[in-house]
């Protein structure tokens, strides 16, 4: 605190000076932050706790890390990961599109698509996924063979039921329909956040519907939509490890059938599963940071900073403060 | 600059609305000539910001309509009675008129530039490249030209006004609708917005402006329309509604707003 030392300034327009409002003469009259120990206290406790989990981790021959390393990228668990990425992958992707089209019949002027609509998000909401993944399973000895036609009416065109659908494909239809009904909600909740002076302006300037959804209503809606559509889609990451009742080898179903095969690896093979479970949310989760900062664009004055920008601005910060000390 | 291809004449028969019970336009008529500019005023609730909805169709009348050149907006007549049209044509209907709303309504998500020129390019009319050109001679029109790249969102109220005033110009309507253009303002950014309007009512457009600046529609209207319970009490130059009412109404509601 040098500047307590400097002379009064010259400059200063009030020559009348109160000592308790201005303090010494050129003091700079900032204030000191209250002091805070509980929170260090409780910093100091968690920073312990921490520090004994890890411990615990990497200890505990429970474990058995060196189990886990080798497991960890065998061809088998890559496969299963594979069929794990393309369950969800589809899913997330047709899930999604039904859900657009299940929020905007939702939201239409029309009682019978609004009706239909409701219905299904009812319907499959209620049912727990794995008994929609057991029903469809057996779906072939309920329909032998699925035709496309006018009802009662013509036939165009007819399959045969056991070799239309793989196994593969049931999964990735069971979690469509199930994942639409929920992904439904969360683009109406969206939708409905925007606006209306923004459905008026796009009206009155005569805007094509379409171009009103895509360039105007969507957008907007978007902001509210991805955290909760993110949401869904690491539930339906989790989800997919069902498929392997209906005879799929999914990620936790090759670790699940490893384990049986080899009962005292059964740990770090659970291990495995979970942290590329990790590793799957992280990514969605890093991505998600990156479609939410695009798409707030113009909602915020400016875009807050990546966190590679703040790393840097804070070294930024951390080395001007040391060439200071330096300084003096 | 680009001065209105062809000011457009409005009329409105018997306007008639309810909301519910509470009856919002009990049997409106008014002629707005070619190229004149219209203020109405009147106090909160008079039906104001419904008729003037109504003229593009924004709020449905239950009885009556609104005809721009002739053409009624938003119905057809079929016989003795009037048919709703579709959405599609209503749409195409309102391209020839402007509106500027009290909340400016920009779109935030879209650039200043790409505000202006959505109009144009999602109605065909322009490809890109020719709506970027005419959507700059309009925010130079406003002034605001070097804000082209900015969002809505880091303007000030009076700019974003100009910026909407711009995208309503943008589709060269023959008549432009305010609807309190600058209730929403703070008080120091009321004349930049005024302006720009009087200086497009210098260039011959129809505009229909409702308003609480009493000043400003002394000065700029052709035609001063005092509404109140959604009927028009009187209406004609302003100088007669304005400083000689002839309606005991209109003279208590201008020595409150005066």
């Amino acid at each position: 605190m040098n500047e307590v030392d400097d002379p009064p300034t010259t400059v200063d327009p009030t020559p009348v000076r109160d000592p308790v409002v201005d303090g010494p003469p050129g003091s700079s009259q900032r204030v000191i932050p209250l002091r805070r120990p509980g929170r260090w206290i409780a910093t100091v406790v968690v920073l312990v706790v921490v520090a004994q989990i890890g411990h615990g981790l990497a200890t505990n021959r429970f474990f058995q890390w060196n189990r886990f390393g080798y497991w960890f990228t065998r061809p088998v668990i890559v496969d299963g990961l594979t069929v794990t990425l393309k369950v969800a992958a589809w899913s997330a992707l047709f899930g999604l599109l039904g859900g657009v089209v299940l929020a905007l019949a939702r939201l239409s002027k029309s009682p019978v698509l609004t009706a239909v609509s409701w219905t299904y998000i009812w319907l499959f909401r209620s049912i727990p996924l794995i008994v929609l993944l057991l029903f469809l399973y057996n779906f072939g000895a309920l329909y032998k063979t699925i035709s496309l036609g006018v009802p009662f009416g013509p036939t165009f065109a007819h399959f045969d039921e056991s070799r239309l659908a793989s196994d593969m494909v049931i999964a990735i239809v069971g979690l469509s329909l199930n994942e639409a009904a929920y992904a439904a909600e969360v683009v109406r909740a969206g939708i409905l956040s925007v606006d209306q002076g923004q459905h008026e302006a796009a009206a009155a300037l005569g805007l094509p519907r379409v171009y009103q959804l895509r360039r105007v209503v969507l957008p907007q809606a978007l902001r509210a939509i991805i955290p909760g559509y993110v949401n869904q889609l690491i539930g339906l990451i989790k989800s997919t490890s069902l498929v392997y009742y209906v005879s799929l080898l999914d990620l936790f179903g090759s670790v699940e059938t490893l384990g049986s095969t080899y009962p005292s690896d059964i740990v770090p093979l659970l291990v495995v599963a979970t942290v590329w479970y990790l590793i799957l949310t992280s990514a969605v989760s890093i991505v998600q940071f990156y479609v939410e900062r695009y798409y707030a664009r113009g909602a915020v004055r400016t875009l807050p900073p990546t966190p590679l920008q703040r790393l840097r601005s804070g070294l930024a910060g951390v080395r001007a403060r040391y060439r200071l000390e330096v300084d003096r | 600059m680009t001065t209105p291809a062809r000011a457009a004449a409005v009329r409105i028969h018997n306007a008639h609305k309810a909301y519910g019970v509470h009856r919002v336009l009990n049997g409106i008529d008014l002629t707005v000539p070619p190229g004149h500019v219209a203020a109405i005023l009147g106090p909160s609730g008079s039906g104001k910001s419904t008729l003037l909805r109504a003229i593009n169709h924004l709020e449905k009348l239950d009885v009556g309509y609104v005809s721009i050149n002739d053409e009624p907006i938003g119905v057809r007549r079929h016989g003795e009675r009037l048919k709703e049209l579709s959405g599609r044509v209503i749409l195409r209907q309102r391209r020839q008129v402007g509106f500027v709303f009290q909340s400016f309504n920009l779109f935030p998500n879209l650039s200043v530039l790409d505000n202006v020129a959505a109009g144009p390019i999602a109605t065909g009319r322009h490809r890109k490249p020719q709506a970027h050109t005419l959507a700059y001679g309009l925010l130079e029109r406003v002034g605001l030209a070097d804000k082209a790249r900015a969002y809505p969102r880091q303007l000030s109220g009076g700019q974003q006004q100009r910026v909407a005033i711009a995208r309503a110009l943008a589709l060269e309507p023959g008549v432009i609708l305010f609807d309190e253009p600058t209730s929403a303002l703070d008080p120091e950014l009321v004349g930049e917005v005024l302006s720009v309007i009087k200086d497009l009512a210098a260039t011959g457009t129809t505009m229909i402006v409702v308003t609480h600046e009493i000043g400003f529609a002394r000065e700029v209207a052709d035609l001063a329309v005092f509404l109140d319970d959604g009927r028009i009490l009187e209406q004609g130059p302003p100088t007669q509604v304005l400083d000689r009412p002839s309606h005991p109404r209109t003279r208590e509601f201008l020595s409150k707003v005066l």
